[in-house]
């Protein structure tokens, strides 16, 4: 009894030390429980906040590009595709059967859809096609019941609803490349696309708008169990041109059976430019969606380079257009005067060498209108060795020519206005009198845009330092700027009269170079100039032997066709220069297409003071385009 | 009182109903509701699929406890070796329908129920050495080589359970054997010899050990090597309990636990999950009354006058103990993953049937506490 109390005597001891133990544990537990939940437990919030809440962005809708009358050139389409989340597929391939009976499943469409549902989780969706159209849709719809797991999802796509008709001016959209990518987001989202050519690349950051927000709580699996949250993007600014896309439409038709040609049209008051049209084109639609890796290829390859906006990529010799700025450098220094008059036999001697009018029978006696009239190499020969290179210059940068104009779209050529300077300085060689000579006719070193082309016009037809404008607003500026009044050009105003006035005979008078070109109503008649510019210098053999009349000339070779106009008579309200390149001379390929355009220009009126109701109201009519 | 069971006669039903120490079985209910509240929660505010059953398996386990508790304390010492054998026999059993079985064989199909043969391994391991105990004299506890039948009625089970394989429960089993000892009174010093030894052994182990167990014993002491891996369990884990705070997330809003970033979170780690819902709050209060629970036993094993009901009380309440704080440690990365419940409040069946035996037993010998019976088995006179 007694070693047995004894050994009571030991168990509870030892049983109260282990009592003691477990207390000791359960505090250390305690501490432990308070080390997480009361010191560390922001951070662990944190982290449970991370696991639970995913943010996801929304991609804005993109800007709309609109005409000046606010008609849609760029907008966004629903594009429908189907997915296939597998977990509500009983059977993925029993699904897939049906679907092919619908819409027809070709055999790599079906691997790669087996393949991503194989990889990935069973309830993230596999896209099966993107782009259905809206047929399509509705035969999946209908046949819902009979496709577990099939889902369709609404997506918005860029579209362009004229097509090649507005792609030069426009440009279009495609997924961002490694090198845009920069501190946006957006730009990190799968599908984005940014602009990459035309106002679509220029107003890229006023279209592209803020991304929403989206945030979901996902389980450990990353499936989506709610939305928590969710802020709305912003959209894109609407960009309103100064485009009328009925004009656009106009002059892009216009040139459409020429295989290379452009043609830009300006308020010539104002500056806007009203159409500017380029061909050949391409379908920005295509790009929108994804180019083969093919067709791509063979857009960029193509020798007709139909990616180029001619308008101001396009470097062109002037020819004969080049004669008005030579005209007023003389009439506005003084070395000339309008009744100046010289005698043309059809060539010149300088030196050694000989210069010849496009007439080798010779003009005879001309003064200044006759001149540009019917458009006589030696006058301007004459003319450009009285007043000398450096008045040339400086009254062709005047009007515009070799200066970039436009800071709306992308790759604006400079072009090239010759100096004996610049020509020592690039060249190394001396300036040479006879290259002042051809520089008087506008071929040798320069080289102008279109653009340039139409800007000199306008700056003639209204005597303003006119500068050309493409966007209204953009919604980014406060508000658009009250209407320019161009400071008036600093020629005197009987030089421009002169001018105009040979221009106006170039049209009207029976024997101008575009006489049978010419708009017979007096309220809406022309003025222009023509031009052609050699592309292969003439050789002396050829001079002996005849000059090979255009046609029989391989394409490449034949002259650039140009013609630069403005309308009416009396306050021209619309300039335009046409380019056919290759397309001969300038009085019978060009001529016309300005003639029809510029018709066009004053029967719509897009800049008459009552344009904007008036068109709205004629395009409600049904049967109109 | 005493003069009663001095004589070695039985208490009458009723007489053993009144001495049952309700405030326990009070306790045990409470820590049992809590269970039940967590397992809705983690059903996402649903009785089905584990409080329903945890509801019905602890009613048939508080039947059985009771049970156990009513029978005479002299009933469990006489057939307390045959218990043991007979778990033994269970336990190879399994060890035989697992080599042509799966990979992880812990359980006998009865039809009706999973039995987890290691489970009332635990319950029949203190019974066993209980009983062993109660025989032995202080001198002959101070023999060594009395002590190798005691040491081998711990490996064995051991060895086989480890072999299922369950490093948790092998481990389990051999930590309260070593705490029965020590209450029994072995010298410090023999314990010390064993670890020794048991280090010595260590290699051995690891080469037993499966590589997941291997795996789960590197992570913990490196979790950072493998976050997406098994150290992702406990880091998610720590997310839970840490961003629980003070006050908890509220009832069924543990964002850890509900959005499946809680693994187990209806079994191993539910108080992980209890924590996150309840916060610190929570968490301490059940960790109290898990204290109460163990003081009480104590207690109750302390005021007992035979060796065999002394070692069966503190037998049960150091097992217990031993699960609250490994299972507790482990979903704070305090220990390995080794996969043991929380008393009570883990779905699980065979577990909490086993834990409400010991109970049960512990109960009986509170009630017998009185009673002297001689190192035979026989009835002592003082």
């Amino acid at each position: 009894m007694y070693r047995d109390n004894e050994r009571h005597r030991l168990f509870t001891r030892r049983a109260a030390v282990l009592g003691g133990a477990q207390f000791a544990a359960a505090a250390m537990l305690a501490g432990r429980m308070y080390q997480f939940q009361v010191v560390d437990s922001d951070r662990y919030k944190m982290l449970a906040e991370d696991n639970r809440i995913n943010m996801r962005l929304v991609a804005p809708a993109r800007g709309r590009i609109l005409d000046r009358f606010s008609s849609p050139l760029a907008v966004n389409r629903e594009s429908y595709r189907v997915l296939l989340i597998a977990e509500r597929a009983a059977d993925v391939d029993r699904t897939l059967d049906m679907l092919d009976r619908l819409i027809g499943l070709t055999e790599a469409e079906r691997s790669r859809v087996l393949r991503e549902v194989g990889r990935r989780r069973s309830f993230v969706p596999v896209t099966v096609r993107d782009g259905l159209d809206w047929r399509e849709v509705a035969k999946i719809e209908v046949n819902a019941p009979d496709l577990p797991g099939i889902a369709i999802d609404a997506d918005l796509v860029r579209d362009y609803p004229h097509s090649i008709k507005s792609v030069h001016v426009l440009g279009y959209v495609a997924a961002v490349s490694e090198t845009e990518l920069g501190n946006d987001p957006l730009l990190q989202l799968p599908g984005f696309r940014t602009g990459k050519d035309g106002i679509e690349k220029t107003h890229d950051l006023a279209l592209r708008g803020k991304a929403g927000a989206s945030q979901v709580e996902v389980n450990a699996l990353g499936r989506v169990i709610r939305e928590v949250d969710r802020v709305e993007g912003v959209p894109g600014n609407d960009v309103r041109l100064t485009i009328d896309i009925a004009l656009q439409a106009f002059a892009q038709d216009r040139l459409a059976p020429h295989q290379s040609a452009s043609a830009v049209l300006l308020g010539a008051e104002t500056g806007e430019v009203l159409a500017m049209a380029s061909t050949p084109a391409y379908e920005p639609n295509q790009f929108v969606r994804g180019l083969s890796a093919d067709t791509w290829r063979s857009v960029v390859s193509d020798p007709m380079t139909p990616l180029l906006n001619r308008c101001l990529s396009g470097l062109y010799a002037p020819g004969s257009t080049f004669k008005l700025a030579v005209a007023l450098a003389a009439l506005n220094a003084r070395r000339s005067w309008p009744g100046q008059r010289i005698y043309c036999k059809g060539v010149m001697e300088l030196g050694e060498a000989k210069f010849h009018c496009w007439n080798k029978h010779g003009h005879g006696w001309l003064d200044m209108v006759g001149a540009i009239e019917q458009s006589c190499d030696i006058y301007f020969y004459e003319l450009a060795q009285q007043v000398g290179i450096d008045r040339i210059a400086e009254m062709s940068l005047g009007l515009g020519l070799g200066t970039r104009l436009l800071d709306d779209l992308p790759g604006e050529q400079e072009g090239l206005i010759p100096t004996p300077e610049w020509k020592l300085a690039s060249i190394g060689t001396r300036w040479q009198g006879g290259e002042t000579l051809i520089t008087g006719i506008g071929q040798g070193f320069v080289l102008t845009t279109p653009l340039q082309l139409a800007v000199m016009t306008a700056r003639i037809a209204s005597g303003r330092a006119v500068v050309p404008k493409l966007v209204i607003e953009d919604g980014r500026s406060a508000a658009p700027p009250p209407e320019p009044r161009f400071p008036a050009l600093k020629i005197r105003e009987a030089a421009l009269k002169t001018v105009r006035r040979g221009m106006n005979a170039v049209a009207n008078n029976e024997r101008g170079s575009a006489y049978r070109y010419a708009i017979r109503d007096p309220a809406l008649a022309l003025a222009g100039k023509t031009g052609t510019s050699q592309v292969v210098k003439i050789s002396r053999s050829e001079r002996g032997t005849g000059v090979l009349k255009n046609h029989e000339r391989p394409w490449r070779e034949r002259d650039h066709a140009l013609f630069v106009a403005y309308a009416p008579l009396e306050k021209p309200r619309y300039a335009i220069s046409v380019v056919v390149e290759h397309g001969g001379a300038g009085s019978s390929v060009a001529a016309p297409i300005a003639r029809d355009i510029l018709l066009e220009a004053q029967r719509r009126d897009p800049l008459g003071a009552d344009a904007g109701d008036r068109l709205a109201w004629a395009e409600a009519l049904p049967g109109q385009g | 009182m005493a003069t009663v069971a001095a004589t070695g006669e039985s208490l009458s039903l009723g007489r053993r109903l009144a001495l049952l120490s309700w405030p326990l079985v009070v306790l045990l209910c409470i820590l049992a509701g809590i269970g039940v509240a967590m397992l809705y929660s983690a059903g996402g505010g649903s009785w089905e699929p584990w409080a329903v059953r945890h509801v019905m398996r602890f009613g048939v386990a508080l039947a059985l406890m009771l049970a156990v508790a009513l029978v005479d304390l002299r009933f469990w010492l006489r057939y307390a070796y045959a218990v043991y054998f007979a778990s033994v026999a269970l336990l190879v059993a399994v060890e035989v329908a697992g080599a042509t079985g799966m990979g992880a064989q812990r359980w006998i199909d009865l039809g009706v129920v999973r039995l987890q043969p290691s489970e009332l391994m635990k319950i029949a391991l203190i019974l066993g050495l209980a009983r062993y105990f109660h025989g032995l004299s202080m001198e002959d506890i101070g023999r060594p080589g009395r002590l190798v039948v005691p040491l081998l009625m711990i490996l064995a089970p051991a060895f086989l359970v480890l072999r299922q394989p369950d490093l948790g429960t092998a481990a389990m089993l051999a930590v309260g054997g070593a705490a029965i000892f020590f209450v029994v009174g072995v010298r410090l010093w023999k314990f010390g010899l064993v670890a020794v030894l048991g280090f010595a052994a260590m290699p051995v182990v690891w080469n037993v050990l499966r590589p997941y167990q291997q795996q789960r014993i590197l992570t913990f002491f490196d979790p950072e090597s493998d976050p997406l891996g098994a150290g992702y369990h406990i880091l998610q884990a720590k997310i839970a309990l840490g961003s629980g705070g003070v006050f908890g997330k509220g009832f069924m809003q543990g964002s850890q636990a509900h959005l499946d970033f809680l693994p187990e979170r209806q079994t191993d780690f539910i108080f992980t999950m209890l924590a996150e819902e309840f916060g610190l709050i929570g968490g301490l209060s059940v960790l109290g009354l898990f204290v109460l629970l163990f003081a009480y036993g104590v207690a109750i094993a302390i005021r007992i006058r035979n060796q065999f009901g002394r070692v069966v009380a503190m037998g049960v309440t150091v097992t217990v103990a031993l699960y609250v704080s490994i299972n507790i440690a482990m979903v704070m990365g305090l220990v390995p993953v080794v996969g043991a419940p929380l008393p009570l409040i883990s779905y699980g069946g065979t577990a909490i049937l086993s834990v409400m035996i010991g109970y049960g037993l512990l109960l009986s010998a509170s009630i017998d506490r009185d009673a002297m019976i001689g190192r035979s088995g026989a009835p002592e006179d003082g």
